[in-house]
Formats: structure tokens, C-alpha cells, sequence
């Protein structure tokens, strides 16, 4: 019976340390977490859903598309970036001289004289040119300004990197806050599908959306995602044809004198998808948005 | 002494049981647990059949996208989260409760404690998996992946499982001899496992004020990795460590080891399960990265335990229960394994968001607890309900179909999963030819599926022959004696029913 005694004292003991850890933690944690600012502005994040879109994510959540859709963008890293953006009034060839030069000579950038040189070879003049990408940003800034006193005009700035961002999935990995006002959060674990966490910006034309869900394979070829054609209705055309009926390629029509019209759970999840875009620069997943140059 | 009492005891060596008392007390144990048992069990196996064949008509949409168009509780999403419920809910636990139960009484050399609580408990238990599938079913799921099931179900699994609960720790209690075995260790563990962590994980999912944010994944990870890691280790360890001696017919390899197994996986094991590129503080995706690492031993330890148990062993088992047992110790070794490896940072960056983990669930409910499941039921009916099994040969075609169908099901999914994620990581390679070569292999993982869904077939076939012979017979009987009453024309005779017939 001793034995039984501390083995339950272990076992209750076990599972308390693993409650407080994973489920007591993280609640004082992130569960207080209110709204954070967007980085460099005075905006909000995130955006709070309203109307259709609310709704929509109880669609989402009803047809399980976590099951196969993650909402979760991964990134490996980051790099600063220097891009040549104007030349003046120097020939490429001469400035690719000069920038190998100043590349082999200057002690803080000698050890990516070979990236930049490498970047550099068959260039012909093309812009914006990649000058450096990578972990060091005194590089960036070193040449920078190097180049800024010769006339040469650079933008630096600082990128995610990872499979994910180049896919085009998004412009930095997902963090705890973009998911501060989903109920349920709906992370998924399979890609059977492709991320959706910016399907807002990839494909931001609700009739695409509409169409995609009532015909995946009209809009994407081999695709493998189910039809879900209940959520529309299939009614005989009236006096006029109903505004919002789908248009649809001849080959998923329906029979002549019938029109595909989405029911409000279909523009629900159309609407939810559209608000799906974690492209805000965060302080935990910085990011230099493409319209700021230095 | 039914034929497979027999068989068992050939060896000449004596059961974990030390000294039971004759022949005469381990019927009357058996028979206390039959009218709860039958109720858990045919209910578990009819879940699995139903659970694997929604599992096969949720995978039809990828071979024919559009085959459930029309046909919303169908759609993938649905299907598949009402499928794994079932496996999970409907047939891994409550099995794993009947069997818990008969080990229990056994060990205690006792009849099991309030009989009929565990009768209402596996009905109520069984009507909230109904409840749950039809929500998710018909788009009322919660949500949270393996937390589908709405409140009302919920309430009702858990007040299922407290009553259980409280038989299991009576029976426990009324045991002749102050010993314990590790077993009751793990057992133990168990049922204070689950019922804090499905307890608390619902009561926060499921609250009118959810936490916000990500601690509901947190939270539902913790859940999920403590059910179907740690908790179905501890049932189904706890099981096969119960008859693999038996059944071998020499003692526990050690016991030492045992509670080293135990004490690691529960300390280390419940610290699993936060995804390595969560959207969360970094500190938890690198405790569960550390303790997967640290759970190896736990793993480990069990495989040395399970082995020196096995080995030697002169029993022939021919698809018998010890093939089951033996099939499933294998299957959690293998499972656990790949398990931890999705929490290594090296090997996630290529496992997650593919097929793999699809793939390591299904092994570990099917391989591991669907193998000692089943082994243990075919081991125990016969005993529970003093007959021979009707079908014996399906129950040996029920081993083979399920070995054989597990592997054929998982292994594809799993190697598809690496090339999956190998392709995903490529940014060059279009999305969709990642998802094509996951679908080729997709397709052969179908068929053993298929396999599987046959041999659960087999049990409930068994099940629900046993069960309508034995209504059948209590039917018989009561007829007899109301006839012989009748024609003596006595006036009134009480039937001489047996209590433990009634349920």
C-alpha cells in the first residue's frame, strides 16, 4: 500500500506541474492579452471582425476547413535586405567596381564581400538590385551610407524568410497576437490545402472566393478540395436573374434556366476569408513594409 | 475451466494473481462484470466500425473531390473529426474502462463493487458519443481538434467516467490482499489523469468566457497529447502489463522498471504536445521539445520490460490475444517514438502540417490501443461469459486484418508525410505537387483502412452473437421456469434468477 500511496502522490504531482506549465502558464500569460499596436503606426492589431465575417468564421469552424487548412505562417528567420533602387549618374559596370572594392577593403564588410560580389556578377544595370541579404545589418547600413555619399540611392530593409514567405503565404510568420479575437482559434495541423492566413490579400475578389467554394476545380486545376455546393442553391432563374448568382464557365453550370446562388453562409465564409490577412509589421514579427525606403 | 483457462495456465506458472481462490471465486468475478463489460464492450465496437467507416468516407473525398458535394455531413471536415472522435471516444476509452474494471476485480479477487453503476455509466457514456457525433456531424462541432464534442456531450462523458471511476476505486478497495500490482499503478494514473485533464480542458474550451487567443490551442494541445499520448499509455501499458505475464506464463519482467516507465512518462510525457512552430511564446514549444526528449526513457523503459516479459515465453500465439498484445507493446513502442520525433525542432520543420501526424494518431490509436483492446476483450469474454467466442477463427482473422491493415494504413501516410513535408519546404516546388505526392500515397493507405474496418467487423460480429445468445438464453430460462411453474400449478415461486443477469 506504501507503494500505492507515493505512486498517486507522483502521478497527482506529475499532472499538476504539467497543468500549471501548459494550461495555468499560458492563461496568466496570453490570457490577458489585450490589443497590440501595429508597428510604426498608431493602428490597431487585430482587426476586429464584424457582420458577415464573425459569422463566417462560425461556417469555418462548422465545415471543419481547419481539417485541412492551417491559418498558421511559419518563418525561419530574418534578413536585412539592401537594395539599389536608383544609380544616378554612375555606369553599372563602374559602380560594380567600386562596390567590390569597397566591399574587399572596408574591414566590417570584408566577410560578405563575396554575397555581395556574387549578387553583383551579370548585373547590368536592372533595377532594384538585391545588393545583400543576410543576418548583418552593420553591412547594410555600412554600405548605405558608402553608397549615399557617392550619389547612389539604397533601401534597406528587414524581411522574413522561410518556405512559407516565399510561397507568397505572407509577409511574416503568425504570432499569439493575430489570433487574439478568434473563437475558436482554428490553427489546423494538416496543409492538404494551402494556408489561408492571407487568403484576404492573395485573393481578395469575394466572386473568386464564391466561385472557388462552389467550384474548386473551375479556378484551380487538379485541385483537391472538396466542392461545397451546399452551401448554395440551385433555383430555377426568375424574371431577371438573381444579381448575385454565380458566374460560372459552362462546364460547371448548371442546366439552362437554372442559376447557382450562394446561400448567407457561403457569403459568411466568403467574408471571413477576406479578413484574413496577417500582413501587419508587430513588435514580436518586425517586418519593413515595402512602401518605406530609406 | 473454459478452453481458454486452459491454455493459459499449461505453462505451469502462476499469474500475476498469486493464490486466486479456486475456480469457484474467478467465475463469480466474471460473471459480476458481465452485464457491464457486454455494455461497454458492444458499444465500443460499434463505435469502431462506425468511427473507421466515417474515417473511409471522409478519405473518398480525396479520391473523388466532389463525391459529398451535396452532402454537408459528409463533407471532409465533419466526417473526419466525428471519425476520429469515435475511435478516441467511442471505442478506445470505454473498452479500455471494461477491461480496466475485470482487471481490476481480478486482481482484487473480489466481485466488482456496485455492478450496475458501471451499466448506467457505459449507456450514458454511449449516448453522449451519440450526441457528439451527430453535432459534428451536423456542424455543431466546438472546433478544437479531439474536443468536438459540444457541452452537452462533454457533461455527459464525464459524469460517464466519474462513475466508472467510482467502481473501479471500490473494487479497488475491496480487495483481500493489501498488495499492488503495477497494474493498479497505471490504472491509478488513469483515472486521475483523465478526469482532470478532459475536466479542466472543457471546462475552459467550453465556458461561456473562453480564454482568449491562442491558450485555447494551448490548451487543447495539452488535452490531446495527454489523451492520446499519455493517457491511452497508461490504459493500454497498464492492460498488456496485466496479460502479457499471464498470458506468458512467468511474473512481470520487473517491476522496478515499471514504475520507472511510469513515473518518466508521466512526468515527462504530459509536457508534450505544443506544436514546434506554434504562434506562442517560445518557451512552450521548447519545454515540449525537452520533455519529448526526456519521455525516450520512459519509452524505453517500457520496451525492456515488455521484452524480458515476452521473450522465452512458451506460448505459441497464432493470432491469438498474446499476438494482439504483443502486435499493439510493438505498435506503442514504434508510435511513440515517431511521436516524440514531431517535437524535435529538426524533424518538425519537415513533419508538421503534413500526413505524418494524421499517420502517428492513427498507429496509436489502432496499432497500439486498438491491438490491446481487442486482444484483451477476446481474452477476457469467454471467461466473462462462460462460453467459448462463437467466431474463433474471425477473431484470429480480426489479428491479422488489423496488423496487416494498420500497417498498410499508417506507413504510407507516414512516408508520404516526409515527402510531403521535404516538398513544402522547397519553396520552388508548387504547392500542388506537394499535395500530389501526399495523395499517391493516400491512395494505398485506403486500402488498408479498408482492411482494418473488416477486422473490427470481426469483433463486433463476435460481440453481437455473444450477446444475443446470451439474451436468448435468459429469455429461455425465464420461459422455462414460468413453464414449470405453471404445469406443477404451485401458486407463486420466486425465479431463481441470478442478480447479476438483470441490468
Amino acid at each position: 500500500m506504501k507503494t500505492g500511496f507515493s505512486v498517486f502522490l507522483a502521478a497527482f504531482v506529475a499532472l499538476g506541474a504539467s497543468w500549471f506549465g501548459l494550461v495555468y502558464g499560458p492563461l496568466k500569460q496570453l490570457g490577458v492579452a489585450t490589443e497590440t499596436k501595429v508597428l510604426q503606426s498608431d493602428a490597431k492589431w487585430p482587426l476586429q471582425r464584424t457582420g458577415d465575417a464573425t459569422l463566417g468564421l462560425q461556417v469555418y469552424r462548422s465545415a471543419g476547413c481547419a481539417a485541412c487548412h492551417t491559418e498558421q505562417v511559419r518563418q525561419t528567420g530574418a534578413a536585412n535586405v539592401l537594395t539599389i533602387t536608383e544609380i544616378g549618374s554612375h555606369q553599372p559596370t563602374d559602380l560594380k567596381g567600386f562596390i567590390n572594392s569597397l566591399a574587399g577593403s572596408v574591414t566590417e564588410l570584408m566577410n560578405s564581400s563575396n554575397a555581395v560580389a556574387a549578387n553583383l556578377a551579370g548585373w547590368n544595370g536592372e533595377l532594384p538590385k538585391v545588393l545583400y541579404s543576410g543576418a548583418d545589418d552593420t553591412v547594410v547600413s555600412m554600405l548605405g551610407d558608402k553608397l549615399k555619399a557617392v550619389g547612389v540611392k539604397t533601401e534597406a530593409r528587414v524581411v522574413a524568410t522561410g518556405a512559407d514567405i516565399a510561397r507568397g503565404w505572407g509577409t511574416r510568420q503568425s504570432v499569439a497576437a493575430d489570433y487574439l479575437y478568434d473563437a475558436p482559434v482554428q490553427l489546423g495541423n494538416l496543409r492538404a490545402g494551402p494556408d489561408l492566413a492571407t487568403i484576404g490579400v492573395r485573393a481578395p475578389d469575394v466572386n473568386w472566393q464564391l466561385q472557388h467554394l462552389y467550384a474548386p476545380r473551375s479556378l484551380v486545376k487538379n485541385s483537391t478540395m472538396p466542392a461545397f455546393r451546399f452551401l448554395f442553391a440551385v433555383q430555377k432563374i426568375g424574371a431577371q436573374p438573381a444579381p448575385d448568382a454565380l458566374v460560372l464557365p459552362k462546364e460547371f453550370a448548371p442546366a439552362d434556366g437554372y442559376e447557382v446562388v450562394p446561400t448567407a453562409e457561403a457569403k459568411q465564409l466568403a467574408a471571413y476569408l477576406l479578413t484574413l490577412k496577417n500582413n501587419a509589421p508587430l513588435y514580436e514579427a518586425p517586418f519593413t513594409p515595402i512602401t518605406a525606403a530609406k | 475451466m473454459n478452453p481458454t483457462e486452459n491454455k493459459t495456465m499449461q505453462c505451469g506458472c502462476d499469474a500475476p494473481v498469486a493464490g486466486i481462490g479456486g475456480e469457484g471465486a474467478a467465475a463469480t468475478i466474471d460473471a459480476s462484470c458481465r452485464v457491464p463489460l457486454l455494455a461497454l464492450f458492444g458499444g465500443a465496437a460499434l463505435w469502431l466500425v462506425l468511427g473507421l467507416a466515417l474515417g473511409l468516407a471522409a478519405v473518398m473525398t480525396f479520391h473523388k473531390p466532389d463525391m459529398f458535394a451535396d452532402c454537408a455531413f459528409l463533407t471532409f471536415g465533419r466526417a473526419q473529426a466525428a471519425a476520429n472522435d469515435l475511435l478516441l471516444y467511442g471505442f478506445a476509452i470505454p473498452a479500455a474502462l471494461g477491461v480496466m474494471l475485470w482487471i481490476l476485480a481480478r486482481l482484487s479477487q473480489a466481485p466488482l463493487a456496485l455492478p450496475i453503476v458501471p451499466v448506467v455509466a457505459a449507456n450514458l457514456w454511449h449516448l453522449g458519443v451519440f450526441i457528439g457525433t451527430a453535432t459534428i456531424l451536423g456542424g455543431g462541432s466546438t472546433g478544437h481538434p479531439w474536443l468536438e464534442y459540444p457541452r452537452a456531450a462533454a457533461v455527459l462523458l464525464f459524469a460517464a467516467f466519474m462513475l466508472i471511476a467510482v467502481c473501479a476505486v471500490a473494487t479497488m478497495g475491496s480487495r483481500t490482499n493489501g498488495e499492488l500490482y503495477p497494474s493498479h499503478w497505471f490504472f491509478f494514473a488513469a483515472i486521475l489523469w483523465f478526469v482532470w485533464s478532459y475536466g479542466s480542458a472543457n471546462i475552459f474550451l467550453q465556458s461561456h468566457q473562453q480564454p482568449r487567443g491562442v491558450v485555447q490551442a494551448v490548451i487543447d494541445w495539452w488535452l490531446t497529447n495527454n489523451l492520446l499520448f499519455v493517457w491511452l499509455a497508461l490504459a493500454g501499458i497498464g492492460i498488456a502489463f496485466y496479460f502479457l505475464p499471464k498470458i506468458a506464463g512467468k511474473p512481470l519482467a520487473s517491476r522496478g522498471y515499471a514504475l520507472f516507465g511510469l513515473l518518466t512518462l508521466v512526468f515527462f510525457g504530459s509536457w508534450v504536445g505544443i506544436p514546434q512552430s506554434a504562434p506562442v511564446p517560445a518557451w512552450l514549444p521548447t519545454v515540449s521539445a525537452y520533455a519529448g526528449l526526456l519521455s525516450l526513457v520512459s519509452i524505453v523503459a517500457i520496451a525492456i520490460v515488455t521484452k524480458k516479459t515476452v521473450c522465452g515465453a512458451c506460448v505459441k500465439c497464432s493470432g491469438g490475444p498474446f499476438c494482439f498484445i504483443k502486435f499493439g507493446m510493438l505498435s506503442f513502442v514504434v508510435s511513440s517514438l515517431l511521436y516524440v520525433s514531431e517535437f524535435c525542432p529538426r524533424y518538425s520543420r519537415v513533419l508538421e502540417f503534413t500526413w505524418f501526424n494524421f499517420g502517428v494518431t492513427q498507429w496509436q490509436l489502432l496499432g497500439f490501443a486498438g491491438m490491446i483492446l481487442c486482444g484483451a476483450i477476446y481474452e477476457i469474454l469467454p471467461r466473462v461469459m462462460g462460453k467459448e467466442l462463437p467466431f474463433t477463427k474471425l477473431a484470429k482473422l480480426n489479428f491479422f486484418l488489423f496488423a496487416g491493415g494498420t500497417l498498410l494504413f499508417v506507413i504510407p501516410l507516414l512516408i508520404g508525410g516526409v515527402e510531403q513535408g521535404m516538398k513544402l519546404r522547397d519553396a520552388n516546388i508548387p504547392f500542388a505537387d506537394a499535395s500530389a505526392v501526399a495523395m499517391k500515397f493516400l491512395r494505398i493507405s485506403t486500402t488498408g483502412q479498408l482492411l482494418v474496418l473488416l477486422g473490427a467487423l470481426c469483433l463486433l460480429l463476435n460481440i453481437l452473437v455473444m450477446t444475443l445468445q446470451w439474451k436468448l438464453g435468459l429469455v429461455k430460462t425465464v420461459v422455462g421456469v414460468v413453464k414449470d411453474s405453471l404445469a406443477e400449478g404451485s401458486a407463486y415461486q420466486p425465479l431463481p434468477c441470478d442478480k447479476e443477469a438483470k441490468p
